[in-house]
């Protein structure tokens, strides 16, 4: 089937929010790990950097993955290419 | 639709009720097993409860969900809703190594460890955005199948195959000898014999209803496994610092303590720091006498060996003849170290090798919170050293990442749901499941390292903690523990743990009683079956589905499909099984060995299957070929076993192949498919299509019947 431009504009929006979600996710991991020892002269539950990658990045991982598929849901209905009822 | 969205609910109704019941049951099963205890039956009666309660458990469940329907059998029907099918898939990744071994990995190597809590929680990340709901949308039964429709022809469904079954094959080795490890201890079983009713257990389940019956034994295991992993540490938290929560009250409470601890033993000005370096002193003097005798027998050679021996066997006759008599201890002592005296230059090599390294525990304490710390002789070699560790750190990480968005039988879980909408929203229920047990890790490191360095550090050798004095009595390996300078207290430097000892031991030092030990076993018995259920099933799947129907008899009838699937499943278990038992080399390299296979070998192409519509046959067949190529020609020249240690490149660790790997398999995607002409007409709208959720309105069944 032929895409519109909405369905292309959907898209779009889709790689956006991929991407944006994607550089958090690598400040998360490679950039805290990266400057790790720097962090850790800040204290938040113990030095910083050490609890980053103990605990604070996996609870951004989380958050991610949950903002992405609410935001997902709303584009999917707003661009009507949701599927039915299942829910 | 109206009747399909009510049947649902319904469904999802009745789910939630049997699980409450079945988690309602399980805890009274735990009570009744701790009365018993109570009432004075052995431990060993309580440890086999346990283990066949479970079992029978894990097969009565499997028994229900027999089905001889493909799209049950392969799919559960795909009707599994995101909550269920999340718990799914954080049983069926988390292993025996998650379930036992993180906690001790990061107890002994401190910041280190977390390169793979941060890999095997962010790789989720990737599923998300990258992967699920395409994969859902595209509705298919394996990895293979989405490689060989979306590139066309036999051979990227064939290289996937390949790919698949070795990194599953290499990873469910690692989860067999986790059920033979854990039946062994706590039933007293042999290794050999645990391995085999732990497969029975395995193959019950997923013989009679393939992917319909593990999926629902994988939610069963998630409750148990996640309430025996929870309830030591939070007992533990409790007892040592008063606040029930461990993920706060290691670091605000427990941490603090540990770091003043640290400085305190590598302090020689301090009481503790003093006594700690005697023993030091003890090792480094043991370690030069090993060196100067490898020395000489260099120089030697079988000369210098039968000088060394003489004087042996001279020490025990000088003490047989010493007036006043010796003490007899150590005349025996003597007549043993000239008996166990090697018998050539190379056993006296090995053995006087051996004997140095013990100079390692000389070395101070390492900084449980400090990253990438590092030695040398000059400021710019630790300098060096720091920045190696860190690279080899962020690497590591990186292949555990992606290789968590490319291994197969996870990957295949998200096409279990109902719709793409589902698949999403699965993939954040499967990382929160997984998380509840990765951020409790690491705290668990640090209380019990709390434990150790403030309690049994400076308690009297006469009066060991039981749970020291049991598990040094159970196993040397896990727990071994002798007083080196003769002053009757415990220095850390006395004190060798082995990794596993940690969660396993968890119940003990928070003072808990047996039955917690036996919920801890069932507990990691749940983790390596549940791994191992899931990698069966991806290995048969592959085989029967992509080898067998797709490619060799595509007329096969339904009937045939599932009988060749499910004896396939039958002879994969015995063939694991038995390399299981000859206990093949070090399994967390094989662990991390998966992951940079599985990343090299399909990430790129199945990203770019998605997200490049030009990405074709020859792309795909070059990256996959490339990546997987790379990636295990790197692990064989740099991984000491295969004993050709080549130079390594960017002083990079074997375990990180996929640093090479990856790329070079992104690369081979887009040179491959740039040289050869775009793929057909019929194959971008299929991409179009796996791109949006529903073009018509209407949810996509996938093909489950055909």
């Amino acid at each position: 089937m032929q895409l519109t431009e909405r369905h292309k504009q959907y898209w779009n929006i889709n790689l956006r929010i991929t991407g944006i979600l994607l550089a958090i996710w690598f400040v998360a991991t490679f950039v805290m790990g990266w400057y790790a020892r720097e962090l850790n002269e800040i204290t938040f539950l113990g030095p910083l950097g050490f609890y980053m990658s103990a605990q604070g990045s996996l609870i951004i991982y989380v958050l991610i993955i949950w903002y992405y598929a609410r935001y997902m849901n709303n584009l999917d209905k707003e661009y009507g290419v949701h599927e039915g009822e299942l829910e | 639709m109206a009747t399909q969205t009510s049947s649902h609910k319904q469904f999802l109704a009745n789910l939630k009720r049997y699980y409450t019941f079945y988690t309602g049951g399980f805890v009274a099963f735990v009570v009744l097993v701790g009365i018993l205890e109570q009432m004075g039956v052995p431990n060993k009666i309580l440890g086999y409860m346990f283990l066949f309660a479970t079992i029978a458990l894990y097969a009565g469940i499997g028994f229900m969900s027999k089905t001889s329907d493909v799209g049950e059998y392969y799919v559960a029907g795909r009707r599994v809703p995101a909550l269920f099918n999340g718990m799914a898939t954080g049983a069926d990744w988390m292993s025996a190594a998650s379930f036992i071994g993180m906690a001790g990995t990061l107890y002994l190597s401190g910041y280190d460890g977390l390169a793979f809590v941060l890999g095997w929680t962010g790789g989720y990340c990737l599923v998300a955005l990258f992967l699920a709901p395409y994969l859902r949308k595209f509705g298919q039964f394996t990895i293979p199948d989405f490689l060989g429709a979306r590139f066309g022809g036999h051979l990227p469904r064939f290289i996937g195959v390949v790919a698949a079954i070795t990194c599953s094959f290499t990873y469910v080795i690692a989860q067999i000898y986790g059920v033979g490890l854990i039946t062994a201890r706590f039933t007293g079983l042999e290794f050999e014999i645990g391995v085999f009713v732990g497969l029975a257990g395995i193959l019950v389940c997923s013989f009679l209803g393939g992917m319909k019956a593990v999926t629902w034994t994988q939610v069963a295991q998630y409750i148990i496994l996640i309430v025996a992993y929870m309830i030591p540490v939070v007992w533990l938290s409790v007892k040592h610092t008063g606040n029930p929560i461990p993920q706060i009250s290691a670091y605000s409470t427990a941490l603090p303590q540990v770091t003043a601890l640290e400085k305190e033993f590598n302090d020689k000005a301090t009481v503790k720091g003093a006594a700690e370096e005697t023993v030091r002193a003890i090792f480094r003097e043991r370690a030069a006498v090993a060196d100067a005798k490898l020395k000489g027998l260099e120089a030697g050679k079988d000369a210098y060996l039968a000088e060394e021996k003489a004087k042996v066997a001279a020490k025990v006759a000088d003490l047989k003849a010493a007036t006043p008599p010796a003490d007899p201890k150590a005349i025996e002592a003597a007549e043993k170290a000239l008996k166990d005296f090697p018998v050539d230059v190379a056993a006296a090599k090995a053995a006087w090798t051996k004997d140095k390294g013990i100079g390692a525990r000389a070395a101070p304490v390492k900084a449980h919170a400090e990253p990438f710390p590092a030695t040398g002789k000059t400021p710019e070699e630790v300098e060096k050293n720091r920045s190696i560790a860190k690279k080899n750190f962020l690497a590591l990480v990186m292949c555990l990442m992606v290789g968590t968005a490319a291994l197969p039988h996870i990957l295949m879980r998200y096409y279990t749901t109902p719709s793409v909408h589902e698949a999403r929203v699965s993939v954040f229920w499967s990382l929160f499941f997984i998380f509840l047990l990765y951020f409790t890790a690491p705290a668990l490191a640090i209380l019990a390292k709390y434990e150790v360095y403030s309690s049994l550090v400076g308690s009297s050798f006469s009066a060991l903690p039981a749970w020291v004095s049991n598990w040094a009595a159970v196993d040397k390996t896990l727990m071994s523990i002798s007083d080196i300078n003769k002053d009757g207290i415990v220095q850390l430097a006395e004190i060798v743990i082995g990794g596993d000892l940690i969660v396993l031991a968890t119940p003990e030092i928070a003072g808990l009683p047996y039955v917690i030990s036996g919920l801890v076993a069932a507990g990691g018995l749940a983790a390596a079956l549940s791994t191992a259920d899931g990698l069966l099933l991806t290995i048969a799947n592959a085989m029967s589905h992509d080898l067998y129907y797709k490619m060799i008899d595509p007329n096969a009838s339904t009937i045939r499909r599932l009988a060749v699937s499910k004896g396939l499943l039958v002879v994969v278990a015995l063939v694991a099984a038995y390399v299981t038992s000859l206990k093949p080399g070090d399994i967390l390299f094989l662990v991390g060995a998966a992951f940079s296979l599985a990343a090299s070998a399909f990430f790129p192409a199945l990203v770019c299957g998605v997200f490049w519509r030009r990405a074709n046959y020859f792309g795909a067949v070059l990256g996959m070929t490339l990546g997987l190529g790379v990636c295990a020609y790197y692990m064989y020249m740099t991984y000491p076993f295969f004993g050709v240690n080549a130079p390594k490149w960017w002083d990079m660790n074997p375990i990180a192949a996929g640093t090479f790997g990856i790329p070079v398999g992104f690369l081979g995607v887009i040179i491959g498919s740039l040289i050869t002409k775009a793929p057909s007409q019929e194959i971008q709208e299929m991409v179009d299509n796996v791109r949006y959720p529903s073009l018509d309105g209407t949810v996509s069944a996938g093909s489950a019947g055909h």
